[in-house]
């Protein structure tokens, strides 16, 4: 009776809704259309479970749910390529979606177009995921970090030839220490396509163009226009690197995950300038210190020799063939005439340790002798070294510091030894 | 070809400070005979000179990589 009257009513097209026998495909379709139309786009909040990530389609699978409800959520692979940080059981997030009704299994779901973390930004917690992962894989260790070198001659930049950076750390080097060479990679430093071309040159610049240190980096931003330096692929490069990298994301206190990687890591472009090469007058002190030091540490021998010259020329020198002691004193001449000239550059600057040292020398040359009362005697053209080498009656001058007496020699006493 | 040449140059920077260095440390030491001691001494001032000549006269050379059609790289002059 019941089934006459379904089949009955089947047949009549203007009967009511709730008269009416339906099939459970019109039902679904029906429940189906009326979803779809009052519900084109919610965003809903609940904790993620049973999570899957379909494969090889890679569409995303979970229930949303809270205390008191849950429901079945799909995220088409299109979709979920878009997601910057990974999902996973227990994760309370916001699901922005349509409603509609899977027919197959007359599955209520929501279909999400994108999916962010509750309570903080997605970039965020991408970040705190990434840096989590590298750093288990020890991407940030110490014992990965590779010294800077102190002299570089070749420097690679990676950035935008755009922007402030790459002006920042021209103008810098430029004024702090010239003597090098500045190699840039032009890259896009934010949007799509950013971080293939950062970690592209990084690798370009391990086979190619040989550089001694790199500089990566870019001027500051927001969280999404640094976000090329927050992505695996570029710590993967900075990690891979041969070449010391340096990064130079320009944002004071902030991190990336470059920063993490890179082998020193600098505040801004300009630091990273600044960290890259020595300062000019830094250098350059340091080379008037050593000058300082090798002045007074000749200085010090020469006052050794003049004592000990001294010493020769008290008690020996009426003894001694005065050759030897004229040998001594041309051989502190010629050191002196070295000191000079190697010191000449530096007398400008007025460098009191080169002159002392000068002067030293200059006493105990022949001519700083002679002033100190000493005297030779010369005869037909000779040194006269000995009185075995004069006769009586024989023509001699006598030198002294400030000219030569004309003498004849009288008489000899030999000296007994 | 000039990569090496400026390979070199980098070296030498570091070279000539490590030489200076160790002549300091002959010099303060005091050990050397003195006509030794004014050898290093003048091996010194040259180096240091150099090294002052080197670094005031350097004028900074900025270079530009870009990746040719065929994939190359290729390094440039910059012109900013």
């Amino acid at each position: 009776m019941q089934d006459e009257n379904f089949s009955l009513f089947d047949r009549q097209v203007n009967v009511p809704i709730e008269d009416k026998i339906l099939k459970v495909k019109d039902l679904t379709r029906m429940a189906k259309e009326i979803l779809e139309q009052s519900f084109p786009s919610v965003i809903v909040e609940g904790e993620i479970s049973n999570f899957k990530r379909h494969m090889p389609s890679g569409h995303l699978y979970f229930t949303l749910k809270d205390d008191e409800a849950q429901i079945r959520v799909v995220m088409w692979r299109s979709d979920a390529v878009r997601l910057k940080f990974g999902i996973s059981d227990g994760m309370k997030v916001l699901v922005k979606g349509r409603v509609s009704l899977y027919e197959p299994r007359g599955d209520f779901q929501l279909y999400a177009a994108n999916i962010t973390p509750a309570g903080q930004g997605a970039l965020q917690l991408a970040f705190e995921q990434l840096k989590k992962k590298l750093e288990e894989e020890g991407l940030f260790s110490e014992e990965h970090k590779k010294p800077i070198p102190v002299f570089p001659r070749r420097i690679g930049v990676v950035t935008s030839l755009e922007g402030a950076a790459v002006r920042d750390i021209i103008s810098i080097i430029n004024r702090r220490f010239p003597a090098v060479e500045l190699v840039i990679y032009p890259v896009k430093v934010q949007g799509e396509g950013a971080a293939e071309e950062i970690a592209r040159a990084i690798d370009d610049f391990n086979r190619g163009p040989i550089v001694d240190v790199l500089i990566v980096g870019r001027g500051g931003g927001s969280l999404e226009d640094l976000w090329a330096f927050n992505e695996e692929i570029v710590a993967r490069s900075i990690f891979n690197s041969n070449v010391p990298v340096i990064s130079a994301v320009g944002h004071q206190v902030d991190f990336t995950i470059a920063d993490f990687v890179a082998d020193v890591r600098a505040a801004t472009p300009s630091a990273a300038a600044e960290l890259v090469v020595p300062d000019r007058s830094e250098f350059l002190e340091g080379l008037q210190t050593s000058i300082g030091k090798m002045s007074k540490a000749v200085e010090r021998a020469t006052d050794q020799l003049t004592l000990e010259l001294d010493k020769l020329m008290h008690h020996y020198a009426l003894r001694q063939p005065v050759s030897l002691v004229e040998q001594k004193l041309q051989f502190v001449d010629d050191l002196s005439r070295r000191v000079q000239t190697s010191a000449e550059h530096f007398l400008d600057s007025n460098d009191q340790k080169i002159k002392s040292i000068h002067s030293h020398l200059n006493a105990l040359s022949p001519n700083g002798i002679l002033r100190r009362g000493y005297a030779f005697v010369e005869s037909s053209g000779e040194v006269v070294t000995s009185v075995m080498k004069v006769e009586i009656g024989q023509s001699a001058s006598i030198h002294l510091h400030d000219g030569i007496l004309d003498t004849q020699i009288t008489g000899k006493h030999e000296q007994k030894h | 070809m000039s990569k090496n040449t400026k390979t070199k140059e980098a070296v030498s920077f570091e070279v000539s400070l490590k030489r200076l260095e160790e002549i300091v440390d002959t010099l303060e030491a005091g050990n050397a005979p003195l006509d030794e001691s004014i050898k290093l001494y003048e091996e010194g001032m040259t180096l240091a000179k150099s090294c002052m000549m080197q670094l005031n006269e350097a004028k900074l050379k900025l270079k530009k990589i870009q990746r040719a059609t065929g994939g190359a790289i290729e390094e440039n002059d910059l012109e900013l």
